[in-house]
């Protein structure tokens, strides 16, 4: 059997697995993006805190992700738990630092002016500073979920959602039947729904980065 | 003849006065205070300039007004009420604030950056729409042509026209500004200079404008305060006083050479006695022969030969005219005039070009009468004296 006769024999199984992929990694993205912002607002006038929480952010990448879901499993248990968890701290170092970078990179005369003319500090915030910073935001968030996409994968390890429960069974049976196939099938799965998502990040961009600010 | 009276100096007040009792501004960390006891009163309706040396704390006193800098201890109130007691957003609502970058928003356009302050202040749409139109008008910028532009696809000048707007669109009695046009090209900063002083003409704010260029001091200022380290006030006086008499020498260093040309700017010729009738004014119709005999017994040199609107077109001498059937080709045309409205500056110049007299005209370009050196020189050697007795006493 060949692969694509594979994957149509397999469509719904697979079309669910990739569905569920994608969309796990969607919202683990927009949970690391709220917590990365959070924490970027809440650190980036300080220098020690800025580097405090970008080191911290990269300490958590450097661990092994085989290793944080078994560290995590023990707490959390198998399944959706652990791997959610997972991607979020994964997810978090880009934003983290993409946030900081662009709310610094702010002109002070921008910030200057805003609050001499009686924008609060909130409003100075949200209506100026990371307005301006989005661009920055926007492309931590999307290398985060280009990561997250194969990460997400190992996610499985720990009985998590998607294409990787595919990956690791074929792997696992290595030498039977359409067992190369399942393998690659999620594998090229991933890799397609990875170059989709950037699609859309590309086309969120265009309309949510306002003009002026654009390049 | 009488010199024309065309600007009547009747301005509608809308500023309020400032008030800084002993305001000090000490940073942790430090010894000496950054503002040391800062006191002044600066009137409602005139622009005060601070100028002084970089890092002297001009501007930190400037935003100690609206509070961008905390002051560490004093009084500051703007039309009586006290401004460190109430909430500082609401404080900077009230005051009109221009920076040297402009600070305009990227991300909005030329109408959305003007509106911000109607709309922190909750004004209606419709009005907020009105306000825009007609501050971009105040500041020369066609609503039509540059309302929906972004602050990126403005020049220099037009960004600090927009930020000027955006300053003065809730119509604050007060208005800061720091070095607002020090990042234009010299051309364009004259040009926005000229038109502050038109704007300010017509609405006689309470203007605090920080510079450390002491001619841009000299051409905006009703009084300049010159300050020095820690923003101690050196002097704080009309330029006029200030260029006659410098208090002392941290002055004298800031006015720089040519205190007296720089004098020349604040005066006009309708304020100095020009001469009315110091000139052999003759028509252009007029013979020749006549003119000579008509100079022949005044015992003068030179007559001045008018159109028949009595403007001014050329001077002859008695020499030129032997053999001559038309005035219009003898002699040499009139280069440079001067109006009542010119500075006395341009008058020098003119006289200068001209050869020891220029000629004064009036509003339609009628000749009323001539200038030359003498006067001038007079003039300064009298504001000297003025100033000097007044500094002494």
């Amino acid at each position: 059997m060949d692969l694509w006769q594979y994957v149509s024999e397999r469509w719904d199984r697979l079309s669910l697995q990739a569905l569920l992929h994608v969309s796990g990694v969607v919202q683990c993205t927009i949970i690391a993006a709220i917590i990365g912002v959070v924490v970027g607002v809440l650190v980036y006038r300080s220098s020690v805190g800025s580097a405090v929480a970008t080191a911290l952010a990269s300490t958590i990448l450097t661990v092994p992700s085989f290793a944080l879901l078994g560290l995590l499993i023990p707490f959390l248990g198998l399944g959706v738990a652990p791997s959610v968890t997972a991607l979020v701290l994964y997810g978090l170092l880009p934003i983290v630092r993409n946030t900081i970078v662009g709310l610094n990179g702010v002109d002070p005369a921008v910030t200057d002016a805003a609050k001499g003319i009686g924008m609060g500090r909130l409003g100075v915030l949200t209506r100026v500073e990371l307005r301006m910073a989005w661009p920055a935001i926007l492309t931590g968030m999307r290398v985060s979920a280009q990561m997250l996409m194969g990460i997400a994968v190992i996610a499985a390890y720990a009985k998590g959602f998607g294409l990787g429960s595919e990956v690791f069974s074929g792997l696992t049976r290595a030498g039977s039947a359409n067992s190369l196939n399942q393998a690659l099938a999620g594998t090229l799965g991933v890799v397609i729904l990875a170059l989709i998502l950037d699609a859309v990040f590309v086309l969120i961009a265009r309309l949510t980065i306002p003009k002026g600010v654009r390049d | 003849m009488t010199v024309a009276m065309e600007d009547t100096e009747t301005k509608a007040v809308s500023g309020a006065e400032i008030r800084l009792e002993n305001v000090t501004k000490r940073y942790p960390n430090t010894k000496a205070a950054a503002v040391d006891e800062f006191s002044m009163v600066i009137p409602a309706g005139r622009i005060v300039v601070f100028v002084g040396p970089s890092g002297c704390g001009k501007t930190t006193t400037m935003r100690m007004i609206n509070r961008m800098v905390e002051p560490t201890s004093g009084v500051i109130t703007i039309g009586g009420k006290d401004a460190l007691h109430i909430d500082a957003d609401e404080l900077r609502r009230g005051i009109g604030y221009a920076i040297q970058q402009a600070g305009l928003f990227p991300h909005f356009t030329v109408a959305q950056n003007i509106a911000v302050v109607p709309g922190l202040l909750k004004w209606d749409k419709k009005k907020i729409d009105a306000r825009v139109d007609e501050m971009m008008d105040l500041v020369g910028l066609d609503p039509g042509t540059f309302r929906h532009r972004l602050p990126r696809q403005l020049s220099g000048g037009q960004q600090q026209r927009v930020g000027v707007a955006r300053a003065l669109a809730a119509d604050p009695p007060v208005l800061l500004m720091d070095e607002p046009f020090g990042a234009v090209d010299p051309i364009t900063r004259g040009n926005l200079q000229d038109e502050l002083l038109r704007l300010q003409n017509e609405l006689g704010k309470t203007i605090v404008f920080v510079t450390h260029d002491f001619d841009e001091a000299v051409k905006l200022g009703d009084k300049i305060a010159v300050l020095g380290d820690r923003s101690t006030i050196q002097q704080y006086d009309t330029p006029d006083a200030i260029l006659a008499n410098p208090a002392n020498d941290t002055v004298a260093g800031f006015v720089g050479a040519g205190a007296s040309l720089k004098q020349l700017t604040l005066l006009r010729v309708r304020d100095v006695p020009f001469d009315t009738d110091n000139v052999i004014a003759v028509d252009h119709g007029d013979a020749p022969a006549q003119v000579a005999e008509k100079l022949r017994l005044a015992d003068r040199a030179y007559a001045l030969v008018l159109d028949e609107r009595q403007r001014p077109l050329r001077w002859v001498h008695r020499r030129e005219l032997a053999g001559r059937t038309s005035l219009l080709d003898a002699g040499k045309p009139v280069g440079d005039s001067v109006t009542t409205q010119s500075t006395l500056q341009d008058a020098l110049e003119a006289i200068l070009t001209e050869g020891g007299r220029a000629v004064v005209t009036g509003a339609r370009g009628e000749l009323i009468g001539t200038i030359d050196i003498s006067t001038v020189t007079d003039v300064i050697a009298n504001v000297r004296e003025t100033h000097a007795d007044g500094g002494s006493a």
